[in-house]
């Protein structure tokens, strides 16, 4: 997949909400557009797609210039190469599932490329689909055929406004790995909106937070979510960390997942659909990961990593405190009592033992790495 | 057997102001149903004038203005050699103002029930605007075009007022079945009067039940 360059700086009022952004990104495989409800994310996507105009904006996708208020510029929507999958999906209830995708189909068509009829239906498992109509759907369908609809027009840049968010959790589990994979397959650039991090972690590679209506940081999701400074916005949902490890092991006997990363080994409830080799990502909760000074003897727990504290910030006024530890290159975060770091003397430099309990895994807090 | 020369004429009238109110009609729905222009509110209550208007005010209007003393008026006599004022072409001239409430509240109510999201959606998969309005718009707002053309044409068959003043009585020109109607009763030929109305009666309770169970099937569209 080539790597595409997107500037864009605007400034749009909407009635009481003033956005503020300035962008400079290199997209490849999925980013996530990532914030609170009402930070601007939704608003930001209409922009890309020239939905929404602002009335100060400049927006340049590799070479093409999309909207540059300045010089009165604003190419419209329809000739836009973007595709973008709705929120509500915003099938056509007067077509089957069918005359949906033929709609953009047909449209696209001449554009040619790697995308084509039988490859989305094929990815997206819409074969079974095609001759329903688009009311007796379900939510997970919907939004199924919706990317399918979007992908046959063969966009140069793919938005997916938050198109789990109407989805209840067995739902989201169902589709999550379509979103992640069809991009990748196909070679579409793509921006994906969302306000949950498990979400974010399972599909993307690197992240954008805006909140505020300002970008706050850009980067992968691993350094994002580690950063402490943004755990006003990240940390509304649980800190942890982010590991790259490689299956190394299914015990089929003890039902459990052998994880290899620097050299270390972590062991997880068996995930079936993993496969020995494979590449994974891995969200530890901070508050799961506990501290020992020497390797502890007799315990239950099978995960104990070894590595040295890198940094401790203590949250004042509270009874907490976490700890940054350096595992040969990744980072995990440990979430502990102060009185713990005091009693056991923490200090930077020091070797530690961090200690997870293999339960405290699900499968949401493993993805594939693609 | 009754004359039917009235019957023809009234649907042909009925019919050429249909189809003429939906190509004018459709257009101005939907920059009603969209715009955000300050003039909305005047535009809307021009057309719904013809609503709460006497026929006779409207229809006196329209004489002077079809007349071949105004320049609309001489300007049709230039350009076809006859009047518009007591001719069938004048009576379709008046329909169309009369009737275009009729038209383009149905149709304004459907495009405005439509939202743009779907137009939005088919703008993202490359659709003009135009295209979008073709293969989105019209098909969503089939229901609406149905009952605003049935309201029309229905509405067209009954008028009566308008018709007299800028039309008069002219068999097989001007003399619709409203008009015969007086006409008959005028001459006292009450069977034949009541022949008619019954018929302008029946007609017109049949197409109030179609539009309100049209209307009673709630989802969007006809299939």
């Amino acid at each position: 997949m080539s790597a595409r360059r997107l500037d864009l700086e605007a400034s749009l009022s909407l009635e009481a909400f003033q956005l503020e952004a300035n962008l400079k990104l290199t997209l490849e495989g999925v980013t996530a557009l990532f914030g609170p409800n009402g930070s601007g994310k939704s608003t930001l996507l209409r922009l890309i797609a020239g939905l929404e105009k602002a009335k100060r904006a400049s927006i340049r996708y590799d070479e093409a210039l999309w909207a540059d208020s300045a010089r009165g510029i604003h190419l419209p929507t329809h000739r836009r190469p973007v595709g973008l999958v709705f929120q509500d999906a915003r099938l056509f209830e007067h077509l089957d599932v069918a005359g949906n995708l033929r709609y953009a189909d047909r449209r696209s068509r001449k554009n040619g490329g790697a995308i084509t009829w039988d490859g989305v239906i094929q990815a997206l498992d819409l074969g079974q689909l095609l001759n329903r109509r688009v009311t007796g759907l379900s939510g997970g369908e919907r939004q199924r055929v919706a990317l399918g609809r979007t992908i046959l027009t063969r966009p140069k840049l793919l938005l997916l406004d938050e198109p789990l968010s109407a989805l209840d959790i067995s739902r989201k589990a169902d589709i999550l790995p379509y979103l992640g994979s069809a991009p990748r397959q196909f070679g579409i650039p793509t921006i994906f909106v969302s306000h949950a991090v498990d979400e974010v972690v399972q599909i993307a590679d690197r992240m954008i937070v805006l909140a505020e209506g300002r970008v706050q940081a850009v980067g992968s999701v691993a350094e994002v979510l580690e950063r402490s400074d943004l755990q006003g916005f990240t940390g509304r949902f649980e800190a942890g960390s982010l590991l790259e490890a490689v299956v190394t092991r299914q015990d089929e006997e003890f039902r459990l997942t052998e994880l290899s990363f620097a050299g270390q080994t972590i062991t997880m409830p068996m995930v079936s659909f993993l496969s020995v080799g494979e590449a994974v990502r891995l969200r530890i909760r901070a508050r799961d990961v506990a501290l020992a000074k020497g390797r502890p003897q007799g315990l239950s727990i099978r995960n104990i990593l070894e590595g040295e504290i890198a940094e401790i910030s203590v949250e004042a006024g509270t009874a907490f405190a976490e700890v940054l530890i350096d595992l040969g290159g990744s980072r995990l975060r440990a979430r502990i009592t102060r009185a713990s770091v005091a009693d056991l003397d923490l200090k930077v430099g020091e070797q530690v033992f961090a200690l997870v309990k293999s339960t405290t895994f699900d499968r949401r807090a493993i993805s594939r790495r693609q | 057997m009754p004359d039917l020369a009235p019957l023809w004429l009234t649907l042909h009238l009925a019919l050429v102001t249909t189809l003429l109110l939906l190509v004018a009609g459709t257009p101005l729905a939907w920059w009603l149903a969209h715009t955000r222009s300050r003039i909305k509110p005047l535009i809307e209550a021009v057309t719904a004038l013809p609503l709460v208007l006497p026929p006779t005010v409207m229809g006196f209007y329209l004489l002077v203005l079809l007349s071949p003393n105004s320049w609309v008026g001489s300007f049709w006599v230039t350009v076809t050699g006859e009047t518009l004022t007591f001719s069938f072409s004048g009576l379709v001239v008046a329909s169309f103002f009369y009737s275009l409430p009729f038209m383009v509240q149905p149709l304004q109510g459907a495009f405005q029930a439509i939202g743009s999201r779907p137009l939005e959606a088919a703008a993202s998969l490359r659709a003009s605007p135009l295209d979008a309005f073709l293969t989105v718009a019209v098909p969503l707002a089939g229901r609406g075009f149905l009952v605003a053309s049935v309201l029309t044409f229905a509405h067209t068959i009954g008028e009566f007022g308008v018709v007299l003043m800028v039309g008069g009585n002219i068999p097989g020109e001007t003399r619709v079945i409203a008009i015969d109607i007086y006409e008959k009763v005028e001459t006292l030929q009450y069977g034949e009067a009541h022949l008619l109305s019954a018929g302008l009666l029946i007609f017109s309770f049949a197409v109030l039940v179609l539009v309100y169970a049209v209307n009673r099937r709630g989802a969007g569209h006809v299939r």
